[in-house]
């Protein structure tokens, strides 16, 4: 996994609460099996005027021209900033595959869907929750290039006219990400504990430890 | 010291490592696959050459882009073949246990898991899947993951979890006739919203929940995950009990009776703390009807569609007005006159027997609304299938010009062929009505079987609680 120290980037604007993920990348791209190359359909309910169908060339689809990404002054942005219960909805990490193969490094929004918001930590991707008061403002301060500037390991956001925005990421979490660490070997360094749990279980609950 | 809820049980039971931060090292007992979310996750094994921990506490069954005509003729599409054939492959390459689409047990994920024994009482289960907290309805603890951490799963049994916090939603009283699980749900999300329950593991207790059938149990907690919580859970009683007893899976002989032992304490303790209680009347709920495209823009089936003028928020009104156009529905327009094109029963939420039985009752010796272009009846597996037709109920919806069809997940997403064409409005007793979620500018009005069944009939919604089911 790519880590994630410091960015500074463009952000695009998502005006929009309730983002599912089937908004985020539909159903019909999930039939792939690889993991790479979702970026093109990301959003693409919302990003193109056609049906979008797997392995599409997108290059010349009929663009929505009034979709924010679609948008000039968006081009290359890798912070994403929208509204409240970001992600909710399905569980496929082909939500945040898509961001992140469409270029996005963090999300800010007020809050995220749970299996969302774990789903990114997996992928390199930094969600980050601000009080709802501070994205409105963020909204509000929007202006060609605005770009923000987002340090991981200081936990902070500073704003083109220099103010810092604090934030908090779970220790453990941070950690991982500031490292690009691989979560299963880390686990693994734990498999001496998982026998011995399994060990006593087994007394317990027996009817568990019956595998044909 | 204060009792345990039932999620600090289960929790506490399956902690293998606690970090300074306070995440955890979870132990998994059971997961399941389909074959959407696994092929990266297999893939992600063979590339670090990692093995599956516990190959026997796996369970895989294709069901999202399975075709739901006849089987004999294979998979139409090949993009949707060869996802489910990766997983027949990755399945034989790891040894891990299969229902292939021709077994009888085959079906939707989340409901093979209980019919098969393969998910019980006080286990955890995962699946890359987020209605997995269906398997709650049996006090397991179950969530929906990612493809990373369907891999982790694999190949550590485990999962880094933090714990969430919990709440009960206390359902008091005794619900009306045709006053269902799905109505239940529906209207506890409707209150609390789609993020209501984010951060929580949601308990289900009162009355009303432990009169249901274990089948209205998995529709509760099936869409606990539509009000934001990874996890709901149900008490286990006799009822519970009684469901397992003979499942395939289940134990047998004395590790039945210490199992029993156990699981009778999977209940949270009577002085036990939750950090949230919200409590509501199943008296006061009548049938539900969803208008919007989130599932929280539920109402009752005698309301009229909201006017977005009236609300004060301005994000509110804004999702208001962007669904009302999506939905193509005129603000204060009444429910009841909501003309339906199709109309889909199945999926994970309602699918099992007691939904078709549900709406068998409504339609027999009637026909489907002329102006209704199609109905599947879509059985939650071959097993149900089987019984359904025992009963005679494939009958009942043939006649009515419903179509009976072969189990898996079918129109609730529209992976496989079945899917909506824009502008249509379809009663579905699915879980999601989000825009182009049951085909591209589909229209869905998420509802119980025996409103989807009435509204088939009438050709438009009707109250099945004052026709007297």
């Amino acid at each position: 996994m790519r880590a994630f120290t410091t960015l500074t980037a463009l952000v695009a604007p998502l005006d929009r609460a309730n983002i599912d993920t089937d908004a985020i990348i539909p159903k019909q791209f999930l039939k792939s099996i690889r993991r790479a190359g979702f970026g093109p359909y990301l959003f693409d309910e919302w990003r193109y005027l056609d049906h979008g169908e797997p392995d599409m060339d997108c290059t010349n689809r009929p663009l929505n021209q009034d979709f924010v990404l679609n948008k000039a002054q968006y081009k290359g942005a890798q912070i994403l900033l929208t509204r409240e219960n970001f992600g909710c909805g399905s569980s496929r990490e082909h939500a945040p595959w898509a961001l992140e193969d469409y270029g996005f490094r963090a999300i800010i929004a007020p809050s995220f869907a749970d299996i969302f918001f774990n789903n990114c930590f997996k992928n390199g991707i930094l969600p980050i929750v601000l009080p709802a008061e501070i994205v409105d403002r963020l909204f509000n301060e929007m202006a060609d290039g605005y770009r923000l500037t987002i340090d991981l390991q200081a936990q902070t956001i500073t704003t083109p006219s220099g103010q810092a925005i604090g934030f908090n990421v779970d220790e453990n979490r941070r950690y991982r990400l500031l490292n690009g660490l691989d979560d299963i070997a880390l686990s693994l360094q734990h498999a001496d504990k998982i026998k011995a749990y399994e060990a006593e279980r087994a007394k317990r609950a027996p009817w568990l430890f019956k595998d044909a | 010291m204060a009792g345990k809820t039932l999620y600090d049980k289960l929790w506490d039971d399956h902690v293998v490592h606690t970090e300074d931060d306070g995440s955890c090292l979870i132990y998994i007992d059971r997961q399941l696959l389909h074959e959407v979310t696994s092929p990266q996750a297999f893939e992600g094994l063979r590339l670090s050459g990692r093995h599956p921990w516990r190959i026997a506490r796996n369970l895989a069954v294709a069901d999202h882009n399975i075709p739901t005509t006849d089987r004999a003729k294979g998979i139409a599409d090949p993009v949707s073949r060869l996802q489910v054939e990766t997983l027949e492959s990755n399945c034989k390459e790891f040894g891990i246990t299969e229902f292939h689409m021709s077994d009888i047990r085959q079906g939707i994920v989340h409901v093979v898991g209980p019919e098969q024994g393969a998910t019980l009482p006080g286990m955890t289960v995962v699946c890359g899947d987020s209605h997995t907290s269906t398997h709650g309805a049996s006090a397991a603890l179950a969530f929906g993951i990612g493809t990373s951490e369907v891999e982790h799963a694999l190949a550590t049994q485990c999962l880094v979890q933090k714990k969430a916090k919990n709440m009960l939603i206390k359902v008091n009283g005794k619900a009306g006739p045709g006053v269902t699980a799905k109505d239940i749900v529906l209207a506890v999300i409707g209150n609390i919203g789609t993020a209501g329950g984010t951060g929580y593991t949601i308990e289900f207790g009162g009355e009303a929940i432990r009169a249901l059938s274990m089948e209205g149990r998995m529709t509760i907690c099936n869409m606990a995950i539509e009000a934001g919580a990874r996890a709901g859970l149900i008490a286990c009683d006799d009822t519970t009990i009684d469901y397992y007893q003979g499942r395939p899976y289940a134990p047998k002989g004395d590790d039945w009776n210490m199992a029993v032992r156990y699981w009778q304490k999977l209940h949270s303790d009577s002085d036990a703390k939750f950090d949230k209680v919200i409590e509501f009347n199943a008296a006061e709920i009548k049938p539900q009807v969803s208008w919007g495209t989130s599932p929280e823009m539920v109402l009752p089936v005698d309301a009229s569609v909201p006017d977005p003028a009236q609300e004060a928020d301005p994000v509110k009104r804004q999702g208001i007005e962007r669904a009302l156009q999506y939905m193509g529905l005129q603000a204060g327009q009444k429910i009841t006159d909501i003309k339906l094109d199709k109309v889909f029963i199945g999926s994970c939420t309602n699918s099992r027997i007691e939904d078709l039985r549900a709406a068998a009752a409504v339609i027999k010796g009637r026909k489907k609304a002329e102006s209704v272009k199609q109905v599947l009846i879509v059985p939650g597996s071959g097993l149900i299938k089987q019984q359904a037709e025992a009963e005679g109920l494939d009958k009942i919806f043939t006649e009515a010009n419903f179509e009976w069809r072969e189990p898996g997940c079918s129109m609730c997403l529209a992976m496989n062929a079945d899917r909506l064409e824009a502008g249509e409005h379809c009663a579905s007793t699915s879980n999601r009505n989000f825009e182009g979620r049951q085909g591209y500018g589909g229209r869905t009005h998420l509802v119980s079987p025996a409103m989807a069944a009435a509204a088939a009939i009438a050709g438009h919604f009707v109250n099945v609680a004052e026709q007297g089911v």
